[in-house]
């Protein structure tokens, strides 16, 4: 079965996004495909590389990062949410004029159009959030 | 293009949180692509249809206007909960919009035959 995942809330102070990625990674382990796992609302804070939480704590940013790299999956970031937030790309500090980057490898920013496309081509669209 | 069943289900209180405004910009945004797009409001999401949305006093944009632009995009089923309503004190006449009134079970119905349902 093809899946897409919509993940709304960000990391640690909601457990949406800790599920979001068990869901995920049990999926592809029963050998289902992942289309697109999309970050929105405060979900696109799961994208910036400068999280720095403590060292007996997992690390949900870099494990996002690592399972779509073994997995090549596509994870998208909204592009209203993040500018809201302050995740940001290359393309987007120039444009904004703004002075560095914090998208984490793995992630890539894009509009919501990519959301309702996952909805479209998937038979499943999974959204975790309050 | 393939076009879906899509419900966008509204159940928190259009400001003091953002869920409200960014699933309107979703449902927007799925029109866009013509898909086949419907709102429900439960809970405290009936609040978002009420008419004379004042936020000045909170700095917050006021988005009752882009209610008003939904039909322009030709999304005009809106569904709301009675329950809910009138667990509020609402009728539809504190509405903006011409909604389609449901019982909470008849609208457990319309969710079960779609296609995608999302939440916010």
């Amino acid at each position: 079965m093809k899946f897409s995942i919509l993940v709304n809330e960000g990391p640690y102070t909601h457990q949406a996004s800790d599920t979001a990625y068990q869901f995920t990674k049990a999926v592809l382990a029963k050998g289902h495909e992942v289309f697109r796992v999309f970050f929105y609302h405060d979900g696109v804070n799961n994208a910036t590389r400068l999280t720095t939480p403590p060292q007996d704590d997992r690390n949900i940013v870099n494990r996002w990062s690592k399972l779509a790299e073994e997995h090549n999956l596509d994870m998208v970031v909204c592009v209203a949410a993040a500018q809201r937030r302050g995740i940001v790309d290359e393309g987007e500090m120039k444009r904004n004029g703004k002075d560095a980057t914090n998208l984490a490898a793995g992630f890539r920013i894009s509009g919501l159009g990519q959301l309702v496309e996952a909805g479209i081509q998937s038979d499943r669209l999974v959204v975790f959030g309050d | 293009m393939t076009t879906k069943q899509f419900m966008f289900v509204n159940r928190k209180a259009p400001y003091g949180t953002i869920y409200a405004w960014e699933s309107l910009e979703v449902v927007l945004i799925a029109a866009a692509f013509e898909q086949d797009v419907s709102m429900a409001f439960l809970d405290d999401g009936v609040f978002q249809l009420k008419k004379g949305h004042q936020t000045k006093g909170i700095e917050v944009k006021a988005f009752e206007k882009t209610f008003g632009a939904l039909e322009d995009y030709d999304v005009t089923k809106i569904y709301v909960d009675q329950e809910s309503l009138t667990e509020r004190g609402l009728t539809t006449d504190d509405l903006a919009l011409p909604v389609e009134v449901f019982s909470r079970a008849e609208l457990g119905k319309l969710m079960e035959a779609q296609d995608v349902v999302l939440s916010f």
